[in-house]
């Protein structure tokens, strides 16, 4: 119950606000213009339009980024050349704070569809491939010692050690990948976009449309919500065996 | 034909020469213990043995599938007991063994349980269940009893014994502990020295007694004696 109380209390003195004048309408659109506002874009199909081309991008930068992250971050973890020979620059790619790239890359890339899913891509990127390799990294040599007496191969020992044994690092840092593919998301659509929820945020603001701004803020709040439970229901399912106190 | 066969065995970590020409014979269904200082190499030599480290001369040779417990149980978190054990498996004929082996060990109840559920006594069980399913010929315990409490180590000790009677595999057990040498073992080993030599060897019931186990790791046993009748530490009254 006690969850609830804040939220709850948030949402009446925002109502009482608007209600009794003290907050403009365009300052703060009460919560029954928001509602509204959510019921006609979603009933113009607008909703599902920008909904659907933020979660595809999402969806698209994340998965280009997880396998960018495996492949790069199984080589760099398997392989004390690849370390040497990729880790520092990749490392000096990530000091760069992301967003820096945003000039080169609509430069390059242009403002098309390209260039926001690199940039969500970019994000994504970091957090996963870290994980990764500080999981390989951080495997039980006494683990893979076991394998070692049974005659594992190369192959089975990668296959039925390392992998799993490095699941749960590489699950929590795809969580974060994902939370990071939504921030960048916004930076990307605030910048160029004719659609997307990121598109609903700057339409707001040059039409002084407070409540479609609340509309697109709630529904990024839904979008990372579900995503991140999503994920943390993955890993419950997948490396629910691990023997530490869960956050 | 033995168990395992060593010859010569030279083996240096850096600058440490932890063994140099040592030789060690292992019957088969021979089980032998070696004691030793700490750090005296015995772990070396199984790991040797193992295939784990790198002789730098000399020979071992072994008949025969060798299986392994380690001082900790070494289970793969993600997999219950019974996969835990299953995971040696090459074929149906060894897959098959798995349920037998389970209960062997006294461990058939807890198959679908994950490793975080055992006690430390139960995880160690399932690993020597891993050890058998091979059916090796040679058992290496590498102080399989120093991570439980002194009952659970009396059980497993016991099971341990049961197991080697039925199997009638070799063992070579790593020890600290006289009375697991003398419990499990039918003939005992003494490694000392800097590189490691055996400085005692002899057959349980025969001249590897408790005795001469400890004289031969150089340990001075203290015998306790019954407390003096007035101590002055505590007890003591000055009125009586």
């Amino acid at each position: 119950m006690a969850r609830f109380v804040v939220p709850l209390a948030l949402l009446a003195g925002w109502w009482a606000a608007s209600a009794s004048g003290f907050i403009k309408s365009y300052q703060l659109a009460s919560p029954r213009d928001v509602v509204r506002e959510l019921l006609d874009l979603a009933q113009s199909g607008l909703l599902w339009r920008d909904l659907g081309a933020s979660v595809e991008r999402v969806a698209l930068g994340f998965a280009i980024a997880l396998l960018c992250a495996l492949v790069l971050g199984s080589l760099v973890g398997g392989s004390r050349i690849a370390e040497r020979a990729l880790d520092p620059t990749l490392q000096g790619i990530r000091a760069v704070p992301s967003l820096a790239w945003v000039p080169l890359i609509l430069l390059w890339l242009g403002i098309g569809e390209t260039a926001k899913i690199t940039l969500v891509a970019i994000g994504a990127f970091f957090p996963i491939y870290v994980a990764l390799v500080s999981g390989i990294r951080g495997v039980d040599r006494k683990l893979v010692e076991v394998g070692t007496i049974f005659g594992l191969s190369r192959f089975a020992l990668i296959a039925r050690v390392l992998v799993p044994a490095t699941l749960p690092q590489l699950l929590v840092g795809a969580r974060i990948g994902l939370t990071q593919a939504w921030l960048f998301l916004v930076a990307a659509e605030l910048l160029a976009a004719t659609n997307g929820l990121g598109f609903l945020l700057t339409d707001g603001q040059q039409t002084s449309r407070t409540d479609e701004i609340l509309v697109a803020i709630l529904l990024f709040a839904a979008c990372g919500k579900l995503s991140e439970s999503a994920m943390r229901l993955l890993e419950k399912r997948l490396v629910g065996w691990t023997d530490t106190v869960q956050a | 034909m033995s168990a395992a066969r060593i010859r010569a065995l030279r083996k240096a970590y850096g600058t440490h020469l932890v063994f140099d020409g040592l030789d060690l014979d292992v019957a088969r269904g021979e089980r032998v213990a070696i004691l030793g200082a700490s750090g005296c190499g015995k772990s070396t030599l199984l790991r040797c043995i193992a295939g784990l480290e790198r002789s730098d001369a000399g020979t071992i040779a072994t008949t025969g599938e060798i299986g392994v417990v380690f001082q900790e149980p070494r289970l793969f978190p993600w997999l219950d007991v019974e996969r835990n054990v299953a995971f040696p498996a090459r074929n149906d004929a060894e897959r098959a063994r798995v349920g037998n082996v389970l209960a062997l060990v006294g461990l058939a109840h807890a198959a679908k349980r994950i490793p975080k559920e055992l006690s430390g006594g139960m995880a160690q069980r399932a690993a020597l269940a891993r050890a058998l399913v091979r059916d090796p010929a040679l058992l290496l315990l590498d102080e399989p009893f120093a991570a439980l409490d002194a009952l659970r180590r009396i059980e497993l000790r016991a099971a341990v014994r049961e197991i080697l009677e039925f199997t009638r595999a070799s063992a070579i057990l790593v020890t600290h502990d006289v009375d697991d040498a003398l419990a499990l073992a039918d003939r005992v080993v003494v490694l000392a020295g800097s590189p490691a030599e055996i400085a005692f060897t002899g057959q349980v019931g025969e001249t590897a007694t408790r005795g001469a186990i400890l004289d031969a790791l150089g340990v001075v046993e203290v015998r306790s004696r019954p407390a003096p009748a007035r101590s002055g530490r505590h007890g003591a009254s000055y009125t009586s």
